[in-house]
């Protein structure tokens, strides 16, 4: 048996060096020269082999530095709130509501929109929010409105909007999955020792809905807060996130010891806080049980 | 009908999600120059500048070869990873699995960024292939999570039929294991295919000086004139991408009827 466990291994990892050899090539490698870069010299144009840590004590000395690394975490966690919070119904009346045969119809129906060109969804976001755009000229022919809304376009909220329209149907898949878990005779039973439909829901279905309730946030937050189109397109190129800050310092100023270490200091921030969230989580789960 | 409220409320949300993607067609047929109420009249002349516009035909046909390859050589890894973890148990599989997944979590950004640093610096000229090679990093965590669905719904007795009656470990996987997936496959290439045409950060970086379509629009967005040719090339951009999109549902859910499982539904 322990021959057929080892010839097991053996094609097992045959099969699967391709993609592996694949991944360590074209993302690994260059995650590593990224972080062997940061700890290196900028010369002009070139990259002086040197050890030194000074590109971390300027990342993190520098206010404009510090100003859009915390704009970008502002963003990033009021998008994940936000979508979170609007999907989770969505998900309970997909889970809970719609019947078993017509689930995959609107599950279907949710992700299109998710495939279609981002950078259009982004850009039609400007089009409605615009100064001369379709809210403010929609509103101005209805005779609602004298003077076009000037609040709507190239500031933080519109950003928000547009982020939590492109990753809802992010946050929607992991919750629906949680819910879809989740026993129903333990519903019942809730119901049947006398808990209220509410105090089930709170005491019951919540606790057990949270794994897919992280999973949501994280896979909101860890993409919105490396968004370069939508600060590029929505914010006017005057509100720059993280992204935005790395692509200039790494291609316009071409000082790539520093682009990286801001690269890596703004990956290392977002495994922190994922590990915060769902350290949180777990004591949360811990104390309901 | 059961859930009322809820089901008004998944409703107004559906109409938030499609929001943007609706007014696309209304101002490709609209022939005011400029994206706003009221409405001015009909006409396909924006379509019309659309296919004659040179730049924009290249720009076609780069997305349309970036999108083939990237999608043939994401699903043939894709097939390896998906065929080796619901099949196989081996050391550190869940460390491999999770590198392979790895880039659907990973910020674009920092994606392309680091790769665009080491294609400089070994003094790779940048072209349609770099995205390709970029695309395919990216595409492959979809398609190996298709194709395991895929692989997993196999019956494995299926395949030692086959060995009993005397296929080799290769013809068997040929003549019993592959036609079962293909809808898998089939859908995966479609995927990854849409993946791969609306994709814009990676293209944007590796791409050099030429144009993809994402990329082409995103060039001629600062220009209003530009504006209604870009809202047909985008009506255009998502009317390929639902047809695509509904065949691949449609052959992944023929795949799953084929080996009689249950549809849990949903790509992800």
């Amino acid at each position: 048996m322990a021959s057929g466990n080892r010839s097991q291994s053996v094609q097992g990892l045959t099969l699967i060096s391709p993609p592996l050899a694949y991944a360590l090539l074209v993302m690994a490698a260059p995650l590593l020269t990224i972080l062997a870069y940061s700890f290196l010299k900028d010369g002009y144009l070139t990259v002086v082999r040197e050890f030194t840590l000074e590109n971390y004590r300027a990342v993190w000395t520098d206010p404009i530095v510090r100003t859009i690394m915390l704009r970008s975490l502002g963003v990033a966690a009021l998008v994940t709130l936000v979508t979170v919070v609007l999907a989770f119904p969505v998900a309970y009346f997909l889970s809970f509501v719609v019947s078993p045969s017509r689930k995959s119809m609107w599950l279907f129906l949710i992700t299109i929109p998710f495939w279609t060109s981002y950078l259009i969804r982004v850009f039609l976001w400007k089009v409605i929010l615009g100064y001369n755009g379709v809210v403010n000229s929609g509103l101005k022919t209805l005779g609602i409105i004298e003077q076009p809304l000037s609040f709507l376009l190239y500031n933080v909220n519109s950003m928000v909007i547009t982020l939590a329209h492109a990753y809802a149907p992010f946050a929607i898949l992991p919750i629906f999955i949680a819910l879809e878990k989740i026993d129903r005779s333990l519903l019942e039973a809730g119901r049947d020792l006398g808990e209220s439909r509410a105090m089930t829901f709170w005491r019951v279905t919540l606790p057990l809905a949270m794994p897919g309730v992280v999973a949501a946030a994280l896979i909101v937050f860890i993409p919105t807060i490396g968004d370069y189109v939508t600060p590029a397109l929505i914010g006017g190129g005057k509100i720059p996130m993280i992204a935005n800050l790395i692509q200039s310092q790494m291609l316009d100023l071409d000082n790539r010891p520093l682009g990286s270490a801001l690269a890596v200091t703004a990956m290392l921030i977002v495994a922190v806080f994922s590990l915060i969230f769902v350290a949180l989580n777990r004591r949360f789960l811990k104390v309901r049980q | 009908m059961k859930g009322g409220g809820l089901r008004a409320y998944a409703i107004l949300y559906l109409l938030f999600l499609y929001a943007p993607i609706l007014l696309l067609p209304i101002f490709a047929f609209n022939s005011g120059t400029v994206i706003a109420f009221p409405l001015k009249g009909f006409t396909t002349q924006w379509f019309a500048q659309m296919v004659g516009n040179d730049s924009m035909r290249r720009a076609l046909g780069n997305s349309l070869t970036i999108a083939v390859c990237a999608s043939i050589f994401a699903t043939c890894l894709g097939i390896f990873a998906a065929r080796a973890s619901t099949r196989f148990e081996f050391p550190a599989k869940g460390p491999i699995m999770g590198l392979i997944m790895l880039p659907l979590v990973l910020p674009e950004i920092i994606v392309s960024i680091s790769l665009l640093v080491v294609l400089l610096s070994l003094g790779v000229k940048l072209n349609i292939l770099t995205v390709i090679l970029g695309h395919t990093l990216i595409c492959m965590p979809y398609a190996t999570v298709i194709l395991s669905t895929a692989f997993n719904s196999l019956d494995r007795s299926l395949e030692e039929a086959a060995y009993d009656l005397g296929e080799t470990k290769w013809s068997a996987f040929r003549l019993v294991i592959l036609p079962l997936v293909m809808p898998g496959i089939i859908s995966s290439l479609l995927m990854s295919f849409t993946i791969s045409l609306d994709e814009f950060i990676i293209a944007f970086f590796l791409a050099g000086n030429e144009p993809t379509l994402p990329t082409y629009i995103f060039s001629q967005l600062r220009f209003p004139k530009q504006i209604p040719t870009i809202m047909a090339l985008g009506t255009v951009l998502v009317v390929m991408s639902i047809i695509l999109l509904t065949i691949a549902e449609y052959f992944r859910r023929r795949g799953i009827a084929k080996t009689g499982a249950k549809d849990t539904g949903g790509f992800l």
